[in-house]
């Protein structure tokens, strides 16, 4: 491997991880306020779909990115109603909105544009083209770092910046403002919390509703920035990774951005290099793509240390009266 | 009771009515959906033709998990529809399987070969085919480079990509081929991000020619390739109208022809359904590349004068063009 391939590497790292990393963000809030939120990955499937039908029906991606977020948006109030109004298994809702949105996106799929549950393909404006930042051109020739601002840094979707600068802002919100030291606490002793005489409803909402603004744009970045266009299932499993990065990265932004690139590197590896001849082993290409999953295992089973969850989270509050 | 009296004879109706339109054929989409834009689109066209200069009506099902393969096929056999049509070779051993159950049955196998008596079997000469499609790659090829993405790792698949990079050292025995693969599971043949994402790379390691057999995996190959600036090659229906001027060309399996084939000689009412094996290659144009008004600006007349004399010469078998599924080995690779 040499330098002329850790680049493109490291560049389908950036582009695997942006939906792993906005989806654990989304997740990192939700669950953060004590609500469990295994639904990620049919909010981006509900949004993939509602963003790529619409741009591909108006022919503005950002029309689409609207749809995909409202889509997104929708699918969280459900969650936000079953779980925290009607008290019921957050677990079991969260399922329920995964097997929704799966059936629901192939269902109304077929039925507008009747190609199998895919939507047009889109091209020109109802997509996320690639932004070059500036000097791109003028500095790609310097050595070392030209190439990397050329290649890695510039040269991405939107929302691949969007997702970057959502770290410092998830962690400014939620470490350093009055809000997020009271969505933090409501996931911890709602109890605590509504003495204080703050709504622990209203608190809990906030957090579902941005949980479900993310998950929209991961959804909307799937289907219009990294594919054109949106396919059956199209999210692969990608909602899941992001709760266990969630629990890698032990809930905090920061960490959950190295946890979601170490995915995304290792799922960019697995692409790349199906065989890899090590120390005159060859490691089979079955086993580099389970690769992410046993690191998740290994890593959860002792390498991060103890991952405690927020101490509320999955229990309904139940005012007392 | 009198409305249960009713039920009653109203199902007995359906189910007599059933039994009457009893020689209707039956199609079973395999994973990846009937409107794929490949495989098991070219498998609806044929059906869809069958039906309109017939008339006719025929049953499908599209399966949407593992689960459901050998209860499909039950279903249909025992619905009374005949001839019963499976497209994709995942249909092998459970056909092995339930085909003896249903001897008055006709069923019809695309893509793998199942030895019962009731049964027949497509399969076509994918390395034929692809080995032209190889052809041309490596003459439209600049930097001597060109990809192949496939979809689940399986003998069928190895086929196409060997025959494909036979093709391609002919034209240029120095040109490279990057192989890959985009699964082990059925997911392979419907993940188009990690289609794109291999495009990508293999573009990135100097590929300017892809060719995909990844059935809706293939839609993010080409449109990876479109982005890239580089060409695709679709396969199995036509796909060069999917990016025009991005698409070199498809490697077309006709599928369609064979799905309408066993359609008409199975509904033809002689009683007389032929089985066994159907090998359909160049000579009988159930393979072949896809030049229309899409592509014809990126194949070049002598480009296709090569490709039409090595078509004549693997016809008369001049050039042997090594299969495969035969040996469970690609020596050119």
């Amino acid at each position: 491997m040499d330098v002329a391939a850790i680049l493109p590497l490291l560049d389908s790292t950036l582009r695997l991880a942006t939906p792993l990393l906005l989806a654990c963000l989304a997740g990192l809030f939700s669950e953060r306020s004590g609500i469990f939120d295994i639904g990620l990955e049919g909010k981006m499937l509900i949004s993939a779909f509602f963003s790529a039908a619409t741009a591909a029906i108006t022919g503005s991606v950002w029309l689409g990115l609207m749809a995909g977020v409202a889509g997104a948006l929708a699918f969280s109030l459900i969650h936000g109603l079953a779980s925290i109004t009607f008290r019921g298994n957050q677990l079991i809702s969260g399922v329920a909105i995964n097997f929704l949105a799966s059936g629901l996106t192939v269902l109304i799929a077929q039925d507008w544009f009747s190609s199998g549950g895919r939507t047009p393909a889109l091209a020109g404006p109802a997509r996320f083209s690639a932004i070059d930042l500036p000097f791109a051109d003028a500095l790609r020739d310097v050595p070392v770092l030209g190439p990397i601002y050329h290649d890695l840094v510039s040269g991405h979707t939107i929302l691949v910046y969007v997702a970057l600068l959502a770290v410092p802002v998830t962690w400014y919100v939620l470490f350093r403002t009055r809000y997020g030291l009271r969505l933090r606490a409501v996931g911890e002793n709602p109890a605590a919390v509504d003495t204080a005489g703050i709504s622990v409803t209203g608190l809990r909402y906030s957090a579902v509703l941005i949980c479900g603004l993310l998950t929209g744009l991961a959804g909307a970045y799937l289907a219009t920035g990294l594919n054109a266009g949106f396919g059956r299932e199209m999210t692969a499993g990608r909602g899941y990774i992001a709760l266990a990065a969630l629990i890698f990265a032990k809930w905090r932004p920061w960490y959950a951005l190295m946890a979601t690139l170490l995915f995304g590197l290792l799922e960019a590896v697995a692409i790349r290099y199906q065989t890899v001849d090590l120390l005159g082993v060859t490691i089979p290409g079955p086993f580099m793509q389970a690769l992410p999953y046993i690191l998740t295992v290994v890593i959860l089973a002792g390498f991060v240390g103890r991952a405690i969850p927020p101490r509320a989270g999955g229990a309904p509050y139940v005012k007392e009266r | 009771m009198s409305s249960m009296q009713r039920l009653l004879g109203a199902a007995a109706v359906t189910a007599m009515s059933a039994a009457v339109a009893s020689a209707e054929p039956a199609i079973i989409f395999d994973l990846g959906g009937k409107f794929d834009k490949s495989f098991n689109e070219a498998a609806y066209t044929g059906a869809e033709r069958w039906a309109e200069e017939t008339g006719g009506s025929y049953r499908e099902i599209e399966l949407t998990s593992e689960a459901q393969r050998e209860q499909a096929l039950r279903r249909m056999a025992e619905s009374g529809a005949n001839p019963v049509v499976t497209a994709g070779f995942a249909y092998q051993s459970v056909m092995d399987q339930v085909s003896p159950e249903y001897p008055d049955t006709d069923f019809v196998v695309i893509d793998t070969v199942v030895d019962q008596p009731n049964v027949r079997s497509y399969i076509f000469s994918e390395h034929e085919g692809s080995y032209l499609v190889g052809m041309l790659a490596a003459m439209a090829s600049e930097s001597g480079t060109v990809g192949f993405v496939g979809g689940m790792d399986v003998p069928l698949i190895r086929k196409f990509a060997c025959g494909y990079v036979q093709g391609v050292k002919a034209v240029n025995p120095d040109a490279t081929v990057i192989q890959n693969m985009t699964g082990t599971t059925p997911a392979a043949w419907n993940d188009q991000t990690r289609g794109a994402e291999l495009t990508r790379s293999q573009a990135s390691q100097g590929a300017d020619v892809v060719f995909h057999a990844a059935g809706g995996t293939g839609i993010g190959v080409l449109q990876a390739a479109a982005d890239e600036g580089i060409l695709g090659i679709g396969v199995d229906s036509n796909q060069n109208y999917l990016h025009p001027g991005s698409v070199l060309t498809s490697m077309v399996k006709r599928v369609d022809n064979a799905v309408y084939d066993a359609f008409v000689d199975g509904t033809d009412g002689d009683d007389q359904f032929e089985t066994g094996l159907m090998v359909l290659g160049l000579e009988e144009e159930g393979v072949g590349y896809a030049v229309d008004e899409h592509n014809q600006d990126l194949i070049t007349d002598e480009m296709r004068a090569s490709v039409e004399q090595a078509r004549q010469q693997i016809i008369s078998g001049e050039i042997e063009v090594h299969d495969y599924s035969t040996d469970d080995n690609c020596s050119t690779s």
